[in-house]
């Protein structure tokens, strides 16, 4: 049943998730389609001013 | 639009009439039709809103097509179908914050200062609508042209008081159906009333009206104690009824029951609702059409052991859709998630990758520098400060500057493919950027350069924000100044900045795992399904560690026949040789080439590897409180556990239990929250009303972190009887053992009044405490914190990883965690440790190491005794035998070693004597 695998993975949404389960994939061999709805990646991460607990600049 | 044409100028928006709201700014402000979600948006591509373009709608306009010098807008593009092959899919469609607008008692869509949190983030953003200026009225256009917003503005002023109301979608039933905790929330409250604190000067009033504060997370009840003792932020128990509003001010009108069951009047400025998370139809409509189960909250259904695999085969899930949870844990899903995919199609990895075309580095050995200065204004990080084109100019002016340009934001995609161009057309063989922090953004840079065919090392950044603009925000002039002063150093060492090599690493691609417990065997299991010989080191005489003595997981599921499956998975694994009873006692080398000693009763063997992963747990707290070991009725929680999987007769004998939570955590001498106990004691609650309903069980503890889906376990408890007692730290239980009985006394926080109950069993919810193995951390130079975990790379970013390379983490020895986030991090880690493993030839060391001047060497070893890395060591053959050589790849370049040779023969590439001089005195002709 494994004889016809196919080495790629799509992965759905380009949040933060998304893009670095896109990033490990790609890094580790697998050719990755990265499918987002809207124009840009990023997701909610791209709106937040700063992250806790290390107050670090979200973008 | 033509994404392929597109160059990202903007000028399409300049004259754009259509207008719509801003989804990045939490519709804020408007945007038009034609538009780039930020300034950083990657890709930076424009597109069309087709609801709201005056061509697409009315057919007329068509002004972005006569402007656009790319000639990429196409009003004519359809949808179009494409159908991609994949072995797997990994689904993570995030979440939308909860829209408080039916909410009638917070009148968040009728009063203009109560915001939601997600607005409130915007409003602190210094690329926000307000530019970071907390105000009131901030949903109003900031120069409002409606007569009746102009009046409203008029009222506008910096608040002095605000609040933050907690669990506003969530831990809901009666005004929404949300049972779950977000698990978000109380942490970015604290957060954002911090910030708005550091925006708006000292005296601003921060106040958090909440449940229970919920911060169960790696540094979390730190932040909580700070905000509180440090930054004076006020928590307030208590759920707010409703809100009023003083129709002249705009002022905000509360009226809450304290602790105390007074009734308290106040009147805030702005009201901020803590928003939960919540999965959209369309996502739940969509993972319905991808045949995927959900919970009865709408996130997917996972198993404890296998927890990003969806019910369909082939399709994994991470993120928030995979249950609510911050960054951190989003980042671990996304690696664990990419680790079940990738195992599921490791027969065909490296199938369909292409190896990425090296571009020719130009040789510029020789040629005189040609230097092209970059200043970034940050959007107005920087601009709003420092007058960003007048540095501009004055880099013109410097000695071997060929070219200089001013970037909205230099790291943008557009500001990039500009920079290669200009960097090509006008021969630039050094490249300066004054920007923010190299700490993030010099290697995007350096990439810059390589595509353009330059060596990475002739690059210099200076940073103009954080040590400029950010400390000199009220000396504008003298910050200008400052960053003409930056500028010109960077520009002095820059024109010596010499091409630099960096040598290849050989891996070795061998694996070992230190520690046999979850984590450590889901790391061993997926690293050799990928088909890497992985080794498995554990001190005692079985695998399984602490999830021996575990009866359920929070789900339900039963754990030790997860667990035995597991090993006996691991056991017959061709890929990984087990060893038990087995110690660690060195390790030598470094990324891709450690070797080390492993220990056992009678023999002792070398393993030499190329990546270790880390997984030596916690163990739970012995306790020295509540008479713990002076009655047999006082047991810990996994005693319990223990009672429970041997079915024990005396379970059914018993008529009153009491839980004491918090045991050892959460206070001065261990002040980290143990994130398991307050669940796995509500769990056990419930099961000892389901096998005894008449049973009285009480939890007393301090706040109930029941994070998440865990919260339904919460609300079952309650409904089944089981009766929770809040405490305070400074007023703990009392346990007595009098005559024959078990009491425990305590004040009651509803009625205040002492109440004593009777116990048949105590069982103490004890810490998770670290290893602390100083030893280990030692071998592999990696980092505990103060309390003995392993400190990660980067708290959000790099949570499976150290930052030392080849190194992992996962499990609790990082931070206590239960079984499903034991397991995602073990997938995590292996998954990050196979990106190092799959770069097998292509991994190379830094260019900016220390090298050494034989000649001059005197061979004293100073170096050799003072570097932390191991990195210098004395030659032992060659012309310069007994002279001191570096380890290229052990050497992190941090000049030690170059600052303490009193020969002068050790130099730090990069950072030479002479290019640092240059710095200084470029400097001193600012004197």
């Amino acid at each position: 049943m494994n004889n016809k695998l196919t080495g790629s993975v799509v992965v759905i949404g380009g949040g933060i998730s998304g893009m670095l389960s896109a990033l490990d994939l790609a890094n580790s061999g697998y050719y990755v389609y990265l499918v987002e709805k809207g124009p840009s990646i990023g997701g909610v991460m791209a709106q937040l001013d700063k992250t806790f607990p290390t107050n670090d600049c979200a973008m | 639009m033509d994404v392929n044409l597109c160059v990202g100028c903007g000028a399409c928006t300049e004259k754009c009439p259509g207008k719509f709201d801003d989804g990045y700014n939490a519709d804020l402000k408007q945007r038009t039709a034609i538009y780039v979600e930020y300034p950083q948006a990657v890709p930076l591509k424009y597109a069309i809103n087709p609801d709201v373009c005056l061509k697409l709608t009315k057919d007329k306009c068509g002004i972005c097509e006569e402007v656009c010098p790319a000639k990429a807008i196409d009003y004519t593009q359809k949808e179009e179908r494409i159908t991609l092959n994949a072995g797997s899919i990994i689904f993570s469609p995030g979440f939308k914050p909860f829209d408080p607008s039916r909410f009638d008692n917070y009148q968040y869509a009728n009063f203009p200062n109560v915001v939601t949190s997600m607005e409130f983030e915007r409003i602190l953003s210094a690329t926000g609508p307000t530019m970071g200026h907390v105000t009131t009225f901030p949903k109003l256009p900031l120069n409002p042209k409606k007569k009746q917003d102009k009046l409203l503005a008029e009222k506008r002023k910096d608040p002095k008081k605000i609040a933050w109301f907690q669990c506003v979608g969530s831990r809901d039933i009666n005004k929404c159906d949300n049972a779950y905790c977000s698990s978000v929330c109380c942490m970015y409250a604290i957060k954002e009333a911090m910030i708005a604190k550091e925006h708006a000067g000292g005296n601003l009033d921060c106040s958090i009206f909440f449940m229970d504060m919920r911060t169960p997370g790696k540094e979390f009840e730190k932040y909580y104690e700070n905000a509180k003792k440090k930054h004076g932020i006020k928590f307030i128990r208590s759920r707010v009824h409703s809100v009023t509003e003083n129709s002249e001010t705009h002022d905000l009108n509360i009226r809450y029951v304290d602790e105390k069951g007074q009734i308290i009047n106040d009147t805030f400025d702005m009201i901020v609702l803590s928003v939960g998370l919540e999965i959209t139809q369309e996502t739940k409509e969509f993972a319905q059409k991808l045949g995927i189960e959900l919970t009865p909250s709408g996130f997917c259904k996972t198993s404890s052991f296998e927890p990003v695999t969806s019910s369909r085969d082939g399709i994994y899930v991470s993120g928030v859709f995979n249950k609510p949870k911050d960054i951190p844990e989003s980042v671990l899903d996304a690696s664990a998630a990419a680790s079940a995919a990738g195992d599921a199609l490791s027969a065909a990895r490296n199938t369909l990758t292409k190896a990425v075309e090296k571009i020719p580095e130009i040789n510029v050995v020789g040629d005189r520098p040609k230097i092209g200065v970059f200043i970034c204004d940050c959007g107005s990080n920087i601009k709003g400060v420092v007058d960003c084109a007048g540095v501009t100019e004055y880099a013109k002016t410097l000695p071997y500057v060929e070219f200089a340009d001013e970037a909205m934001y230099a790291c943008s995609q557009d500001a990039q493919n500009k920079m290669v161009e200009y960097i090509k057309e006008k021969n630039l063989n050094r490249i300066v950027v004054a920007a923010c922090t190299p700490k993030t953004h010099e290697p995007l840079f350096q990439e810059t350069l390589t595509n353009a065919g330059l060596n990475k090392y002739l690059f210099e950044m200076t940073n103009i924000r954080n040590h400029n603009s950010w400390v000199h925000k009220s000396n504008p002039e003298i910050a200008t100044q400052k960053a003409k002063d930056l500028v010109r150093m960077a520009v002095a060492k820059a024109a010596l900045a010499e091409p630099l090599k960096e040598e290849k690493i050989n891996v070795n691609d061998t694996v070992m795992v230190i520690g046999g417990g979850l984590a450590g065997m889901t790391s061993a299991k997926s690293l050799a399904l990928q088909g890497y010989k992985t080794h498995l080191i554990e001190k005692k005489d079985k695998l399984g560690g602490e999830a021996h003595k575990l009866y359920k997981t929070s789900q339900g599921e039963d754990v030790q026949t997860h667990l035995n499956e597991l090993i006996k998975e691991i056991e017959s694994n061709a890929n990984i040789t087990v060893h038990c009873n087995t110690t660690l006692e060195n390790v030598d080398g470094f990324v891709g080439n450690f070797k080390s000693t492993l220990k056992t009763d009678t023999t002792s063997f070398a393993l030499e590897y190329g990546v270790a992963v880390l997984a030596t747990g916690a163990k739970a707290l012995v306790p020295t409180e509540y008479e713990y070991g002076n009655d047999d009725r006082i047991i810990t929680s996994l005693d319990l556990d223990k009672m429970f999987k041997e079915n024990d007769a005396k379970l059914d004998q018993l008529n009153s239990a009491v839980f004491i939570q918090c045991v050892g955590s959460r206070q001065p001498d261990r002040p980290y929250c143990s994130r398991v106990c307050c669940t796995h004691s509500v769990d056990n609650a419930i099961e000892l009303k389901k096998r005894k309903p008449g049973i009285d069980v009480f939890i007393l503890y301090r706040d109930i972190r029941t994070y998440g889906e865990r919260e339904l376990l919460y609300k079952k408890a309650r409904e089944l009887g089981v009766i929770f007692i809040r405490y305070d730290r400074e007023q703990k239980p009392e346990v007595v053992l009098d005559k024959g009985k078990l009491l425990v006394k305590l004040n009651d926080h509803v009625l205040n009044q002492p109440v004593e109950i009777e116990a048949d069993l105590l069982t103490l919810a004890t810490a998770l405490v670290p290893r602390k193995d100083e030893k280990l951390a030692n071998f592999f130079k990696v980092p505990l914190n103060d309390e003995g975990f392993f400190v990660e790379k980067h708290a959000k970013l790099g949570p499976a990883e150290f930052a030392t390379s080849g190194v992992f983490v996962c499990g609790s020895g990082h931070y206590p965690k239960p079984v499903n986030e034991a397991i995602t991090q073990g997938r995590a880690a292996a998954s990050r440790a196979l990106t190092l493993l799959a770069k097998k030839d292509n991994l190379f060391t830094s260019g900016t190491i220390a090298n050494v001047d034989s000649m001059k060497c005197s061979q004293c070893g100073v170096c050799v005794a003072i570097c932390p890395y191991s990195a210098p060591r004395f030659a032992t053959e060659g012309r310069f035998a007994g002279k001191a050589e570096i380890n290229a790849v052990l050497c992190k370049g941090c000049g030690l070693c170059v600052a303490s040779c009193r020969s002068g023969a050790l130099h730090l590439r990069g950072f030479d004597t002479h290019q640092i001089f240059s710095q200084i005195f470029a400097l001193g002709e600012a004197v």
